[in-house]
């Protein structure tokens, strides 16, 4: 309960809760074969390197990686696009070279770009958005063909909008040119099948936590040929083949990537978080998801004085709407949400260019997953007229 | 639970009384909450006996920073800036009446930062100073 209410949890797109399967699976953990994995030569560490191995597996076949070296347990999104950045980034970028995002990148696919690009020389060219929250394709095409463009990183599913970016397509058009390409799928991988090979992008980042697994956890996919040729992120244990006083050389990916002792419990549990998924099947969560966020774009739109950013064909997004009220503010309509029970995310969303972009300071994000239904989204619509009332809308 | 929106939070939200900006201002700090992106701006002028003569704010953001702000320029009028200096987090929240979560009271209590670091500014800080602000 929530100042005497029951708990609405609209805020999935910055966490998700977590299944009984994978909190009782970290207790497991913990209580039954807490050891360090792939060197101990006992039961138990051979029974957790089985289970964080089995966990990679599990993963790559949620997205049908080819094999399972190609994906590296890393903290979450943000650790993925800055291991790209600094191993990928730092041998294949150079002075006036070119990384293209998009106005709608989270700020952890800004950062990082950022960072390398100054320690570099190389420079970032943006894509634009239109009114209601599409990528301007015609500004893709045009960076592509500047010179000296290297990589395009771009976001699957927008966290403030929820639009859905046609990834399949740039992917293509950017490999007829020569960048890669990377995704940001922190919001996608959650909701929605994803196949890599369908893609066919170079890169991609999703979290553990968003996807009802634990925090710390997340994975960055990359073509296993790109992960040969890159150098280590980090340095340390587990990730060498030899060490000498002066030189080193280092194991195979995945391994190369995962200097010393790794999130075990974590990478165990979101396994047990993919199992969760994959039976509820991601194009099954992709229609509930779908279905929760149509009707409240239906719910919303009714009241006098809000406004919906992004999208209007709730079709082309998933999980997220981002709204204003009046005058009221993002911050005190989450808080007069949260006195009736509500927990919505308000603010900048960690995309404060793409808050220039729609002209405001903050929006109110109510997002959905798995255990939401429609009685919660009444629940907010009245809460949100509440809050009409008390501002006088 | 009692709402913080109460009609003297409102009113001062929507006609905020004392903003606006101040060209011979002596005292003249500006901060934001990176949380939520409040930003307040406060300029306050001075008479020969240190006595703010007048004050005024500037800034966007939610209606708890901006109605506070507007709040605390009035409070602040016709006081010393020695005065001005002890005005306490506890001043601030019976102004604003109700009861606020560790998240928001930062956004009430931004303009009394503001405040502070300006007239600290002015009569030179210290080390304690710097730890005080660190708890609004």
């Amino acid at each position: 309960l929530i100042n005497g209410k029951p708990l609405a949890y609209l805020d999935s797109a910055a966490t998700s809760q977590k299944p009984r399967q994978v909190i009782d699976e970290l207790t497991r953990f913990y209580d039954e074969y807490n050891a360090n994995v792939h060197r101990g030569v006992y039961k138990i560490s051979e029974e957790a390197t089985i289970a964080y191995e089995e966990a990679r597996a599990k993963i790559a076949r949620l997205i049908n990686a080819r094999s399972p070296s190609e994906i590296i347990f890393v903290r979450g999104t943000t650790e993925a696009i800055n291991l790209v950045a600094q191993s990928w980034g730092r041998t294949n970028i150079g002075l006036g070279d070119g990384i293209v995002l998009t106005e709608m990148e989270h700020h952890s696919n800004i950062v990082p770009w950022q960072l390398l690009a100054k320690q570099k020389g190389a420079h970032l060219k943006y894509v634009g958005l239109t009114d209601d929250g599409y990528l301007v394709h015609d500004d893709f095409r045009r960076h592509l063909e500047s010179d000296g463009i290297k990589l395009v990183s771009m976001t699957h599913v927008s966290n403030v909008l929820g639009t859905i970016n046609p990834v399949r397509e740039y992917v293509r058009e950017a490999h007829k040119r020569g960048p890669r390409v990377l995704v940001d799928a922190a919001q996608s991988v959650p909701h929605m099948p994803v196949d890599v090979q369908d893609l066919d992008c170079d890169f991609l980042a999703f979290s553990g936590h968003k996807m009802c697994g634990p925090t710390g956890i997340g994975v960055l996919y990359a073509k296993k040929a790109l992960l040969e040729e890159m150098p280590p992120y980090h340095g340390g244990g587990e990730m060498i083949r030899e060490v000498h006083l002066y030189e080193s050389t280092w194991k195979d990916p995945p391994y190369k990537f995962e200097a010393g002792t790794t999130d075990v419990a974590g990478a165990i549990g979101l396994g047990k978080a993919v199992d969760y998924l994959s039976n509820l099947g991601p194009r099954n969560i992709h229609t509930h998801d779908g279905e929760l966020t149509e009707y409240a774009h239906d719910r919303l739109k009714r009241i006098k004085g809000v406004r919906i950013y992004g999208p209007e064909n709730p079709k082309t997004k998933t999980g997220v709407i981002s709204f204003n009220l009046g005058d009221v503010h993002a911050h005190d309509m989450a808080s007069l949400l949260d006195e009736d029970g509500i927990a919505v995310r308000s603010g900048h969303h960690c995309a404060q260019p793409l808050m220039e972009r729609l002209g405001v300071s903050s929006t109110t994000r109510a997002s959905f997953y798995i255990y939401n239904n429609e009685d919660e989204i009444d629940r907010l619509a009245s809460s949100v007229e509440r809050a009409g009332k008390v501002f006088k809308i | 639970m009692s709402s913080i929106y109460s009609e003297i939070i409102l009113d001062y939200y929507r006609h905020p009384r004392n903003k606006g900006s101040l060209p011979h201002a002596q005292i003249h700090a500006r901060d934001t909450n990176p949380l939520c992106g409040d930003v307040v701006e406060m300029q306050l002028e001075l008479d020969e006996k240190n006595t703010v003569k007048d004050v005024k704010f500037n800034g966007q953001g939610c209606a708890i920073s901006q109605a506070s702000a507007s709040m605390l320029t009035e409070l602040v009028k016709g006081k010393t800036v020695d005065e001005a200096r002890k005005i306490s987090k506890e001043d601030i929240l019976s102004l604003i009446g109700g009861q606020l979560t560790a998240v928001r009271l930062k956004c009430a209590l931004l303009s009394l930062k503001v405040l502070k670091t300006g007239v600290y500014d002015y009569i030179g800080s210290t080390d304690s100073v710097k730890e005080e602000l660190s708890t609004l």
